[in-house]
């Protein structure tokens, strides 16, 4: 038995000992969007914006999860279609690159309510940042139609529009 | 302590895969029934804990979205744990205990569907020593398996009994997914899956949610006309590396039952969460359950979690399965088990009583 | 009538994490002795002998230091058979995954028995770890396999 205390009677070969250890994780998995996002995807797939409205209080959701998390109510097959122009309520100047966007900083990152919807949508805005503010009439940019397909990604970002801001009171709920 | 019950408790069919639903799409009909059952709504009880997994669905966070199914606005006590549901129910009844709740939701959701469930469970080992040589979950069970058919602690033919009585029990039960009725010789002569196991050894790989409503005193018994009272609770965790532990025995287990007080008077039924029926063996035997026929005690007349696997749910609905039979008064008094971690490390006990 | 809903999409997902994880004192010893193709194990205060090395007593939470090396042989006492093995396992044929005792341990560990089939696994077999050409330091540096075949 090589019963033998560790005292450096067989130095490694190496100069550094190992001191961090890889351990990549990779899993696979085939995702099911559920019903519901995918008649939103499917929907988005053809330039449509598919909302879904709460059957307690009225308000549309976009993008619908296929639920109301504020009544826990599933929505029906129902969908309302929604304007690709909307209201800015919120925006950000990013300064910090993020690798999964691939845009050149500064961007800005906005929070838009569309046209009919009562939630706001997470996206970005092509503007000087010194014009962006809160009110801002904002429009999709859509990719080419031939490459549009089943994803969000179909929206490549909003710009401004020339209409009048919109009132502070039609918007300041979601702030 | 504070006398605490299970007075609601619904689960979702087990199902293979869930297709064209959503984790929350899961969950809402189970709460809304829940809420028709008991007629207490998620949102307003005092406290709401939930057990998932994100390497189950595949994506960090996740759990929060569960919380749509609640409707969490205007904003709700609530907690969540990265376990099965039991823990989330253990969480829930300590708040109450504290006396910081009178009613809690407790529940559990997962889509192990979405991936490759063995592989996924690989994540929940050393990630220094054994993750990095990536062992499925049906592998790990194969060495303990292996351990007890070497040691002599359990026969193959008692493990083909186990998943013969578990199926034939879930026949009864239009939620489990495995429902058959199988001769033990016909077990016994199916190939085997990862030698020692057969497929019959083994839990389905099932998709979906259940729910248990918490309320403790005067509230419960307004609730439920036959609450279930929660006497005894209990988890006990070993070492994470099977190497250092006694594989064929659940010592955890055993510890859990005595300080639950699961032998201090007859057990009508009990609802075992093993996903393995050497396991189940072993989750059994350190209750203190007769495997003879003639005893009394029920096991799994649900299926247990050989007929119906929603992880990260099903322990949960153990202890809802065993509520159930004490609200219908078809038994007095049952024992409910879940666990966690690789081969049972970790395991808890829920005893309940019927007043 | 409701209609036939759609069915939902679907779509291949990969999710990869690329986790370094720092050792502390123990387990780096534990690799770096790995990647030199030795194996190190620790004693814990009653004399038996722990492989993997640990930190701190399993049992007792005792911190533990008191490593000493191990033969690279030892015994199999339990099994169980991959015959499809998954594209993160460790081989890319049938092989076992089993519980091993090296000599001069008290307590065994998983890793992985490279054997022809499995009908040359048994409880109890001898096993020998079989170095990759290029060792880094990591628990995949080494298999084992059956002594006879070595």
């Amino acid at each position: 038995m090589s019963d033998r205390q560790m005292d450096g009677d067989k130095p490694s070969e190496h100069d550094e000992d190992v001191t961090l250890l890889r351990v990549p994780v990779s899993l696979d998995y085939d995702y099911s969007a559920g019903v519901s996002a995918s008649r939103f995807l499917r929907g988005i797939e053809q330039g449509k914006l598919l909302g879904q409205r709460c059957p307690v209080d009225g308000r549309v959701y976009f993008p619908s999860r296929g639920s109301c998390p504020q009544h826990a109510v599933t929505f029906g097959d129902e969908t309302v279609d929604l304007s690709d122009k909307g209201t800015i309520v919120t925006f950000s100047i990013v300064r910090v690159p993020s690798a999964n966007i691939p845009l050149e900083l500064p961007y800005i990152a906005v929070n838009v309510v569309l046209d009919g919807a009562d939630t706001i949508l997470m996206h970005v805005l092509d503007a000087n940042p010194e014009d962006v503010h809160m009110g801002m009439r904002v429009q999709a940019v859509w990719k080419p139609r031939e490459e549009w397909t089943t994803s969000t990604a179909n929206i490549l970002y909003f710009r401004a529009i020339d209409e009048p801001d919109a009132d502070y009171d039609q918007y300041k709920e979601h702030i | 302590m504070r006398d605490v019950a299970v007075v609601g408790f619904e689960q979702s069919p087990c199902v293979r895969r869930e297709q064209n639903r959503n984790e929350v799409e899961v969950l809402v009909p189970v709460l809304r029934a829940l809420r028709e059952q008991t007629g207490v709504a998620g949102a307003d009880c005092d406290f709401i804990c939930s057990g998932s997994s994100d390497y189950l669905a595949g994506q960090s966070f996740a759990f929060v979205s569960g919380l749509d199914a609640v409707g969490a606005w205007p904003p709700v006590s609530e907690s969540h744990v990265e376990m099965d549901g039991a823990w989330a129910l253990y969480e829930a009844w300590v708040k109450i205990q504290m006396g910081q709740a009178e009613t809690a939701l407790v529940y559990g959701f997962g889509k192990p569907s979405m991936g490759d469930l063995p592989m996924t469970m690989a994540l929940q080992l050393d990630p220094y020593c054994v993750m990095p040589l990536w062992p499925d979950a049906i592998s790990m069970a194969g060495l303990q398996a292996r351990h007890c058919l070497d040691a002599g602690v359990l026969t193959e033919r008692e493990m083909a009994a186990a998943a013969a009585r578990d199926r034939r029990h879930a026949m009864q039960n239009s939620n489990a997914q495995l429902r058959w009725d199988r001769s033990v010789d016909e077990i016994l002569a199916e190939p085997y899956l990862a030698n020692p196991l057969r497929k019959s050894d083994c839990a389905p790989i099932s998709d979906g949610a259940s729910a248990i409503l918490l309320a403790a005193g005067d509230r419960a018994r307004e609730i439920c006309e036959r609450p279930a009272w929660i006497r005894g609770i209990e988890h006990i965790c070993e070492p994470i590396d099977l190497g250092v532990r006694d594989l064929g025995r659940s010592r955890s287990t055993q510890i859990a039952a005595e300080k639950a007080g699961v032998g201090s008077g007859k057990i009508d039924v009990a609802e075992l969460s093993a996903p393995f029926t050497h396991q189940e063996i072993l989750v059994e035997r350190a209750l203190g359950l007769s495997l003879d026929s003639s005893s009394q005690t029920v096991v799994n007349p649900s299926g247990g979690a050989l007929a119906g696997n929603p992880l990260m749910a099903v322990g949960l609905s153990r202890i809802g399965e065993c509520a159930s039979r004490i609200f219908s008064g078809e038994a007095d008094r049952g024992v409910a088990h879940a666990t966690s971690g690789p081969c049972l490390q970790q395991n808890l006990i829920c005893v309940l009583e019927g007043e | 009538m409701c209609p036939e809903p759609e069915a939902a999409l679907t779509a291949p997902h990969s999710l990869e994490y690329t986790y370094k994880r720092s050792l502390g004192p123990i387990l780096s010893q534990f690799f770096t002795a790995l990647r030199d193709r030795r194996m190190l194990a620790v004693r814990r205060s009653d004399g038996s002998v722990l492989m993997p090395p640990k930190e701190y007593d399993p049992d007792t939470g005792a911190s533990l230091d008191g490593m000493i090396e191990i033969s690279s042989e030892g015994v199999v006492r339990s099994w169980s058979w991959v015959s499809k093995p998954r594209r993160q396992q460790p081989l890319d044929h049938a092989f076992a995954y089993a519980l091993i005792q090296l000599d001069g341990a008290d307590t065994t560990f998983l890793h992985v028995v490279d054997a022809v089939e499995e009908g040359s696994m048994s409880t109890g077999m001898r096993v020998a770890a079989r170095w990759k050409a290029e060792t880094t330091g990591s628990m995949t540096d080494f298999v084992f396999v059956p002594v006879s075949s070595k």
